[in-house]
């Protein structure tokens, strides 16, 4: 069955949950902050590839957008932070 | 007469209006990570609040209701088995209906100890945790808002496939449904470290 590949990818997601929230109930401090976004970014980048097909996905412009939308939205987040931290 | 196959034109659409969903979600992470930057000591306290294991619980059902849209998806494209796909579009709806149930379980409690926006117990606490309230309202609101729709959406396309409307040849609708509720799963994948997980 075709089906199998998805469970695959479901269970990795899973899995990664439970990674999350054992990190997080460890108190690492800052480390345990950049683990736990960190997980939350490979776990987002495996629901874009597979359940939304970008790792198939042949147009150029499709597969620019979501990269694009993440750094309009680190720019608007590093400038932010540049007047908020220096002020 | 002439026909085409918008579904290309379709997809381009959906995603660019999934790029304006994450600027908005963004421009509210954005609040969120400055306002954070601001009260660290606030935000902490505030954060211990929340049941971790309701947040773990919602994500566990999030995810799997994605596996059960992309099923539905798959179902339709790739196999032709329109029962199916009705099946795991059910799926969805419903494990989309036990997210809403946790989270109103989740709220309710938070209304029972006086915990709501402008609610005159949490006016009393320092401004950072007002703020962190304020936050976990507002954006974990809007998201369960994108759940309702995304729900609303499965099921008028669960009809269209009833009736026969949608099939494997005219599958865009049931594509960018699902490209939407995956996105809704995405931004909770963020919304769950953010909220629960970072103390």
């Amino acid at each position: 069955m075709a089906y199998t590949r998805y469970v695959y990818i479901w269970a990795a997601l899973i899995v990664l949950t439970a990674i999350t929230v054992t990190t997080a109930s460890l108190n690492f401090g800052r480390v345990g902050i950049l683990v736990v976004l960190a997980i939350a970014a490979i776990k987002s980048t495996l629901v874009l590839l597979y359940f939304m097909h970008l790792s198939s996905e042949k147009r150029l412009l499709l597969k620019l957008l979501v990269p694009i939308a993440i750094c309009t939205l680190a720019i608007f987040i590093g400038l932010t932070f540049t007047d908020v931290l220096y002020r | 007469m002439e026909t085409r196959d918008h579904s290309v034109g379709a997809r381009i659409g959906m995603w660019l209006f999934l790029l304006s969903e994450i600027l908005l979600f963004g421009g509210l992470f954005l609040l969120y990570a400055v306002y954070r930057s601001k009260h660290p000591g606030d935000f902490h306290a505030a954060s211990m609040e929340l049941s971790r294991f309701d947040g773990t619980l919602n994500t566990a059902i999030l995810l799997t209701s994605s596996l059960t849209a992309v099923a539905a998806v798959f179902s339709l494209q790739e196999l032709n088995k329109p029962k199916r796909t009705i099946f795991f579009l059910g799926a969805t709806i419903a494990f989309g209906a036990a997210f809403l149930v946790v989270k109103a379980f989740e709220w309710t409690a938070k209304f029972e100890h006086g915990l709501y926006p402008n609610a005159a117990v949490l006016m009393k606490r320092p401004p950072g945790e007002i703020l962190y309230f304020g936050l976990y309202f507002t954006m974990t609101g809007l998201h369960a808002l994108h759940v309702i729709i995304g729900m609303t959406v499965l099921s008028v396309i669960l009809a269209f496939i009833v009736r026969g409307k949608a099939t494997q040849e005219r599958s865009a609708a049931l594509e960018n449904a699902g490209l939407y509720w995956h996105l809704v799963d995405i931004i909770w994948i963020f919304l769950f470290p953010l909220f629960y997980l970072i103390t």
